[in-house]
């Protein structure tokens, strides 16, 4: 990200000088007021929520798990909002607007993922589990060292997937309102905080819900506007792949293999395989990172906890279903239309990631950035990416605190005795901990590349949570040994590949790709000069326009190459990456399980073999099980805690 | 945790539970077998099938978008599916369990009071 300081020394200089002082604005300043406007209702109604939602949080039960009370549609609607990440709102979209299909095979990955929560995972979760995934592993296995490594794993997860939620929030409130990316960040947190510490699972649970019928209201609006645009499935299709843009993109992605392409031929090939994922490993790696990555994440394993009966679980998992993969269609189209409407050039330009593509695409299609409805648009899609990014980071918090506060503080320091005002303190107090961290560790990664921080989050759930809950549910010599090995081998496998991986930094290649960019920037500079020089006014504009993007990029290279000056390496000194796959999860899945097989054949756990019979009959029979009370016969009873 | 009250060896052994356990193993490992294959079948083809990813459909519509589009018809079906035949069918075998072990715990607790 530019960080705006120019050398100012070399030819370009002049161009360079007014785009780093001044960043990209998106909302032109006089509707800056209205996004203000529009964040402010939506915050406004997200703590109204909370504010009824703190007086019904009485028990440990009520803070992680509503107590119960919430209906089959309404925890659909929870689910999916809890599901339905800014990663995969804005983040897809944006994959999809600039790479064309290979970016809607993410769409797909998280679809499937979910159904593999599904079938997997939710209904045992759902009848063993109680608060956390904790729950789980030390169901059957000793419950010290289980609560010990399920903590450190969830907190470490979610602290991951936190910061990089974090940064983009604080990107995107920095571009839309204005305001400094700190003060957004601390915003952000303070908000998230508000939710958890007051409302806790009941508040995050309304947080969810409003926040998902926003982003499908906003989807949809925005699709039915592409549509009468662009007319409708094969039309639309036709129209990107007539499109000029979207041939000027698959040129410039494809390089010298685009020679001899007709244009037609290019439109085409947007729409096919191949444009992102270099090698066809990768591919199926983020499949399984995807898969058994969402599998393994505790805030969503958590979201099982709500639903009272088995009955109500998978009403609202049908629900969830239902609404994830209609919006994930959605994203096809938001993203193509993006491409269309937009052009690559210019979301990339906002966001190399692409991350703007859908609050760019609202603004264009309300009118531009002119426009009071275009910024109108922007400004509620934008809220809606908003309030997603609160709404999940609430739900991890949420997830982190129950691991401190549950696991390692009540079951763990006070051996599971303690009341229940007690618990929901230590809670609220672990909420605040973890969520002042995040603040602090989300303004120190200010401008910090956080891809790799993602990848992480699905790698260790992948190969380190999800092995050890899955064995221990469903292989019956599964035990301590097995849990144990299987996650410090899952982390530390995910974690080592991720360090050695093209995700990381590699100041070589950055400034090579930089200083390729200044090495061009003459010539490109001339061709700019001759074009201003004509007498068409549309191609001055045009060649105005290019001038200034000139000088932003160029501004970008220097910085580049001035921030990587003093170091050739990257964090675990590499030139280069070691390891070729950016998702570690082929390789460290597979690890991941193994261990669990050979530390669980080594060794001895009569208790992890005892409770086995336990383990079976609850997976299917759930509500018998002890410890859980009930369901309340209707609706939100306040709830006795039977500890 | 664990409660001792209920015999879970006892439940475990009793026949009904055993075919309720074969049934909707069978059933759940027939659904995420079809999914893993049919998921799998996206990037395993794109990356080593392009060819047939790119066959024209109908004007600018080829076989990769349909094929991915149908992912979201097949997760949708599944789940719809499971939910049906869980409600249908396991939820009437498990809640007779259940209760039946409920009945047996109560008065067990009651003796031993």
């Amino acid at each position: 990200m530019s960080g705006g300081r120019a050398a100012g020394l070399l030819p370009l200089a002049a161009v360079a000088a007014p785009a780093s002082a001044q960043p990209l604005a998106v909302v032109p300043d006089e509707y800056r007021w209205l996004s203000f406007a529009v964040f402010a209702a939506i915050v406004g109604l997200t703590l109204l929520a909370t504010y009824a939602a703190a007086r019904r949080v009485r028990t440990p039960t009520d803070f992680y798990t509503t107590g119960g009370g919430v209906s089959g549609m309404q925890n659909g609607w929870a689910i999916a909002g809890d599901y339905l990440s800014s990663a995969s709102f804005l983040g897809t979209t944006g994959l999809i607007a600039l790479w064309g299909y290979d970016g809607f095979m993410y769409s797909v990955g998280w679809l499937v993922a979910y159904a593999a929560v599904l079938l997997l995972i939710a209904e045992p979760c759902r009848n063993i589990g109680r608060y956390t995934l904790s729950d789980i592993l030390a169901y059957r296995n000793d419950p010290r060292k289980a609560r010990i490594l399920g903590a450190l794993s969830v907190v470490t997860v979610s602290a991951c997937y936190l910061v990089a939620q974090m940064v983009g929030a604080g990107v995107l409130v920095k571009t839309l309102i204005g305001i400094d990316y700190e003060i957004s960040v601390i915003a952000v947190g303070v908000l998230m905080l508000a939710y958890v510490v007051f409302g806790g699972m009941v508040a995050t649970t309304w947080v969810q819900i409003v926040k998902a019928v926003l982003l499908v209201a906003a989807s949809l609006a925005m699709v039915a506007l592409v549509w009468r645009q662009y007319g409708f499935l094969d039309g639309f299709f036709a129209q990107v792949v007539a499109d000029a843009g979207v041939h000027k993109r698959v040129a410039a992605v494809l390089g010298d293999a685009a020679a001899g392409m007709t244009p037609e031929e290019l439109g085409r090939r947007f729409l096919e395989p191949g444009l992102l994922f270099a090698t066809p490993i990768d591919q199926i790696s983020l499949g399984v990172a995807l898969v058994f990555g969402t599998a393994g994440l505790p805030h969503i394993l958590m979201r099982f906890f709500t639903v009272p009966t088995a009955r109500a679980a998978r009403m609202s998992v049908v629900w969830a279903m239902v609404i994830i993969g209609g919006f994930y269609v959605l994203t096809l189209f938001l993203g193509l239309g993006a491409a269309l409407k937009v052009g690559a050039p210019a979301i990339a330009e906002v966001d190399a990631g692409g991350n703007m593509a859908a609050p760019l695409l609202a603004q264009a299609l309300g009118g531009g950035p002119e426009s009071l409805f275009g910024n109108l648009m922007l400004a509620l899609v934008a809220a809606a990416a908003f309030a997603t990014i609160i709404a999940v980071v609430a739900g991890l918090v949420l997830a982190a605190a129950s691991a401190i506060a549950h696991d390692l503080y009540v079951g763990v320091v006070r051996n599971g005795r303690a009341g229940a005002e007690e618990q929901v303190r230590a809670a609220r107090v672990a909420a605040a901990l973890f969520g002042g961290l995040a603040i602090l560790l989300g303004i120190a990664a200010k401008g910090q590349n956080v891809a790799h921080l993602v990848a992480l989050t699905f790698a260790v759930a992948a190969s380190a949570n999800f092995p050890a809950v899955f064995m221990t549910l469903f292989w019956r010599r599964c035990n301590t040994g097995g849990v144990v090995a299987g996650m410090v081998v899952g982390a530390v496998a995910a974690v080592g590949l991720i360090l050695v991986s093209p995700n990381m930094t590699y100041p070589k290649t950055v400034v090579a790709a930089a200083q390729q960019v200044l090495d061009e920037a003459p010539a490109r500079l001339a061709l700019i000069e001759k074009a201003l020089a004509a007498d068409d006014p549309e191609r001055v504009e045009q060649a105005k326009k290019e001038r200034a993007a000139l000088g932003r990029a160029v501004a970008r290279a220097r910085d580049d190459i001035e921030r990587h000056r003093q170091q050739t390496t990257s964090l675990v000194g590499l030139e280069a990456p070691w390891f070729g796959l950016r998702n570690p999860g082929l390789v460290s899945v597979p690890l991941g399980f193994l261990a669990v097989i050979v530390g669980s054949l080594l060794y001895r756990d009569p208790r992890a073999a005892a409770m086995w019979d336990e383990v079976r009959v609850r997976r299917h029979l759930g509500v018998l099980a002890a410890g859980r009370r009930p369901p309340p016969a209707s609706g939100g009873a306040p709830g006795q805690e039977g500890f | 945790m664990g409660d001792p009250a209920i015999d879970w060896a006892a439940i475990n052994a009793d026949p009904r539970f055993r075919e309720l356990h074969r049934r909707k193993m069978r059933f759940l490992g027939f659904l995420v077998a079809a999914s893993a294959i049919y998921y799998f079948m996206l990037p395993i083809g794109a990356a080593y099938f392009p060819e047939i990813f790119r066959v024209r459909v109908a004007g600018a519509v080829n076989a990769g978008l349909l094929f991915a589009l149908s992912e979201f018809v097949f997760a949708c079906g599944v789940a719809v599916l499971y939910a049906r035949r869980a409600g249908r069918d396991f939820d009437r075998l498990a809640g007779a369990l259940a209760d039946e072990a409920a009945a047996r715990t109560h008065a067990g607790a009651g003796r031993d009071a």
